[in-house]
């Protein structure tokens, strides 16, 4: 046998080509945080350590309103779209399969399927249509929006910890005369509902990060803080934007450990 | 239990499934589904004056999309500005996909191959980016390839160049922010399928004398290319249909599919065109969607989960 | 826990109840980019307490687009003169009467009596400027003073060249260079400025907006841009000079109207009589740096304005410069035909 090494799993060239994958992945997300700190307007200079940026993000009230719309926003559509999706998934899963249970699900996951731009379009149609002939423009119009492109997120985690599980649990409810509603409640409920808080969190993140739909369904002075920042983009990339996107990396961060976290505590 | 005790507890529980699932119906069919039905009857009406339609039933829409009508001599062409549009959607698309199967594979050998512990967190390294906002991240490239980015201040302050190169408003920087955009979901399914790879055919491999090329190419690369027909697909597919990349890279020239059904929309001021577009980008999606079940299916199916 | 979610979303709802319930009223107006003077807007606020929201696009299309298409939400518009006829004609504007409002005396009588709104029965002048050409010097030391920039670009600015898509200014900046008369719908000269813009366009940058940052910061080296934007530019980056094309170039006007379904008109004629104050003209124009339609207003505009080279028309260049009316119906068809087949 020889005396050196040999890996059987390593690849010539592949180590150093992931690592520059992860390098250039987050080279220019670490820069952009590392300047929304920058004293200094460009780039290219460093101007010191600075709160400045944040403070003048905090401080606009087109900002401020954005982000509370978007927290708004979010928050509503996550709350339909998880209750939605939990019934959808009792509905669709551990059972045999019946008729349409292919179209259900199809429907359900169609957002998956969809070009986003698509949907967009056909949202701007339909609910210019609506705003017309209603005279109506709130905000509900982007809460349908969002909720309805949110509930795959949070049907295929809950859908997964549903196949997963035991039966042999419910099964003993039942024996024990248990009605379908308390089983559920007492058995099935507590144990999907990590799940369902993953879910929950995932149509949350997705609900803020919306781009496109938002762009195209919003009426007069609704921007939520993505098309804030997309208005902003096509003209000045002040390190303003800088700091609101970091604010909002933060919170996905956040938002994402703790998915990770509850997601391994399951386990 | 009697047969007719049977069918009627089977008929209950169907009926109760469908009553489960009828609210996520109606949701999706009010704000998703439904919309995209009045999207195919307007791309079959006439464009209102400046935004609308007038419902006056017709096929021009769809002629419209390739051939084109000379303004003055009025002959009919094929309209070279529409297949230049689609031509480079799906070029730059296949290079997006190509770009991020040559950085993602390696990076999701290299995930799949590190010890039990420390893979969690390089997978959480890889889902950062991800589920990060898709306009951060196209703006974190904006300020790299800007003439006063990043890239364009790091190459005149050593040297190599004088003036910056102009890299913003080209077809090269879309390429490389929807690489950048798209590789997690490249990695995902990649690393997925090596996964589940049996390493010890790898030791077979070697101990039958083959090179690490040969063991790569005709062990590693057929058993794992259902991942690699997924990774692609969930590539291709949203790059197709990008809109804000594009947009904000490529300055309003370099228009792809998306940008252009937007166009249509508002200074365009054609609706029905632009819903027509729409639907054509549909069914290219929906049709790759559908060559990637088939292969799922043929090749045992593959978790993207 | 779906308690404490429930509760964490009603708090939300009432934060945004809050934010918005300061103010007795509002407004929201729809405006042009980077064209509205923030301390305009909080003295307004401020005096009348009423909570103002701007949104904003960046071409008179697109405008026009949104607000035809109903269900927008807004209150006031700023069209271009070219424009708002167009809109008198489409019945989306109110006859808000400000030559009846208590600040009209300070109108500059020249643009009382104007060919689109007789006696300004529905629009106030919000700024006027030209159009022409951008050129950041560094690039280029030849002659700004031709639209030979964008149509027949030099060698050093082959593929930095942007110009701004906004069809009407474009079209008519076309068709003078190519010897036509702006308006025109001779198909023989409209055929080769279609065959010139479409062969030009290889050697542009970009079709974008934004230029007043674009050319301060060096993104773009030349554009067709309005002489306010350039003028910003220029405070940013010296390098950028403002080019009044010999061939021909535009002279234009937007006035600021109320929308037929605006929500809240009452606030909106207040703005109007607001703005029609020399003092509150002349916030508009410090901050975008075009001239306004007030008379009184130049004691209050910083000195620079006086004699910037953006806002002075060279005596040789006066000219060419051309004042254009609402193109008729027919030649709009065809300018549009030909616009589409550019944007692609």
């Amino acid at each position: 046998m020889s005396t050196r090494t040999f890996s059987v799993t390593a690849l010539p060239g592949f180590a150093t080509v992931a690592l520059v994958a992860f390098v250039a992945l987050y080279a220019p997300i670490v820069t952009m945080v590392v300047y929304s700190f920058n004293g200094s307007q460009s780039v290219a200079v460093w101007g010191g350590f600075s709160l400045e940026w944040y403070v003048r993000a905090w401080e606009n009230t087109a900002v401020q309103e954005a982000t509370v719309r978007s927290l708004v926003i979010a928050a509503s559509a996550s709350l339909i779209a998880t209750t939605v999706a939990t019934m959808a998934a009792l509905g669709t899963t551990r059972t045999r399969s019946f008729r349409g249970q292919t179209l259900i699900y199809v429907m359900v996951n169609q957002p998956l399927m969809v070009p986003e731009i698509v949907t967009a379009v056909a949202l701007l149609i339909v609910f210019a249509a609506v705003r017309v002939a209603t005279g109506w423009s709130g905000l509900g119009f982007l809460i349908l929006a969002h909720s309805a492109f949110c509930v795959p997120f949070a049907y295929l985690p809950i859908r997964a910890r549903l196949e997963g599980m035991d039966l042999s649990l419910e099964t003993a409810a039942a024996d024990l005369y248990a009605s379908r509603w308390q089983t559920f409640r007492h058995v099935t409920l507590p144990l999907i509902f990590p799940a369902i808080i993953a879910g929950a969190m995932l149509a949350f993140v997705i609900s803020l990060d919306d781009v496109i739909i938002t762009e195209f369904v919003k009426s007069a002075g609704q921007d939520t803080l993505p098309t804030y920042m997309l208005g902003q983009l096509r003209r000045a990339v002040t390190p303003e934007v800088n700091a609101i996107s970091t604010a909002l990396l933060g919170l996905t961060v956040l938002l994402l450990t703790a998915f990770f976290i509850i997601s391994r505590t399951r386990d | 239990m009697s047969r007719t005790a049977e069918s009627e507890a089977e008929t209950a529980r169907i009926r109760r499934n469908w009553a489960l699932a009828t609210p996520a119906l109606l949701l999706l069919f009010a704000g998703a589904a439904g919309p995209l039905l009045v999207v195919v009857v307007y791309s079959f009406l006439t464009p209102g004056d400046y935004s609308g339609v007038e419902w006056d039933f017709t096929f021009d829409a769809w002629v419209q999309i390739l051939f084109a009508r000379d303004i003055f001599d009025d002959t009919l062409r094929l309209a070279d500005a529409h297949l230049t549009i689609f031509w480079r959607s799906v070029k730059l698309s296949l290079l997006t996909t190509l770009a991020c199967f040559a950085f993602g594979f390696p990076t999701a050998w290299f995930i799949a191959t590190r010890d039990r512990r420390q893979r969690g967190l390089w997978l959480f390294l890889i889902t950062i980016p991800f589920w990060t906002n898709l306009l951060i991240r196209t703006f974190a490239i904006l300020e790299v390839v800007r003439n006063q980015g990043l890239l364009n201040t790091a190459l005149m302050k050593l040297g190599v160049i004088s003036t910056p190169i102009q890299i913003l408003y080209t077809d090269t920087a879309v390429l490389i922010g929807m690489a950048y955009v798209y590789l997690p979901l490249m990695v995902l399914p990649l690393y997925a399928a090596i996964d589940r790879f049996d390493f010890r055919l790898l030791e077979a491999g070697y101990d039958l004398y083959a090179s690490r090329w040969q063991v790569l190419r005709r062990i590693v690369l057929p058993i794992v290319k259902p991942g690699i027909v997924a990774g692609s697909i969930l590539v291709f597919v949203p790059s197709l249909g990008a809109y804000v990349t594009p947009r904000v890279l490529g300055g309003g020239k370099n228009m792809m599919i998306g940008n252009f059904i937007e166009l249509q929309f508002g200074q365009g001021r054609n609706w029905p065109l632009g819903s027509a577009l729409a639907m054509v980008l549909l069914v290219i999606v929906l049709v790759a969607l559908l060559a990637y079940v088939r292969a799922a299916n043929r090749t045992g199916g593959v978790d993207v989960h | 826990m779906k308690r404490l979610y429930l509760g964490g979303i009603a708090a939300l709802m009432a934060t945004t109840a809050a934010t918005t319930a300061h103010a007795e009223g509002s407004l929201n107006i729809y405006n042009w980019g980077n064209y509205t003077s923030p301390e305009l807007i909080e003295k307004f606020e401020k005096e009348h307490n009423v909570d103002v929201t701007i949104t904003d696009y960046d071409s008179n299309t697109t405008a026009l687009t949104k607000i035809e298409a109903g269900g927008h939400g807004f209150d006031m518009v700023v069209p271009t003169h070219t424009y708002l006829p167009i809109y008198i004609e489409k019945d989306l504007l109110l006859e808000a009467r400000p030559d009846q409002m208590e600040n009209f005396e300070h109108m500059d009588p020249q643009w009382v009596d104007v060919e689109w709104d007789p006696g300004r029965h529905y629009s106030v002048p919000w700024q006027w400027g030209t159009t022409g050409v951008a050129v950041n010097k560094s690039a280029y030391s030849g002659d700004p003073n031709t639209s030979a920039i964008w149509l027949d670009t030099p060698e050093e600015l082959k593929g930095k060249v942007n110009v701004v898509p906004e069809m009407q200014d474009v079209m008519s900046l076309a068709i003078m260079y190519m010897g036509g008369e702006p308006c025109t719908s001779d198909k023989e000269v409209l055929r080769k400025v279609r065959d010139k813009l479409v062969e030009a366009k290889a050697d542009w940058m970009s079709m974008d907006y934004g230029m007043t940052e674009r050319l301060g910061n060096g993104d773009v080296m030349a554009s067709v841009n309005w002489n306010g934007s350039t003028f910003r530019a220029r405070v940013t980056n010296p390098d950028v000079v403002y080019g009044y094309p010999k061939e021909g170039y535009i002279v234009w006007m937007d006035s600021i109207a109320i929308l037929k379904d605006a929500e809240n008109v009452e606030n909106a004629k207040l703005f109007m009589n607001f703005i029609m104050e020399p003092e509150n003209a002349a916030m508009i124009s410090s901050f975008a740096r075009y001239a306004n339609g007030i008379a009184g207003s130049e004691e209050f505009m910083p000195e620079e304005m006086q004699t910037a080279p953006e806002i002075v028309v060279p005596e040789e260049l006066k000219a060419a410069g051309k004042f254009n009316q609402t193109c008729p119906q027919e030649a709009q068809d065809l300018y549009t035909a030909i616009w589409t087949e550019l944007q692609k």
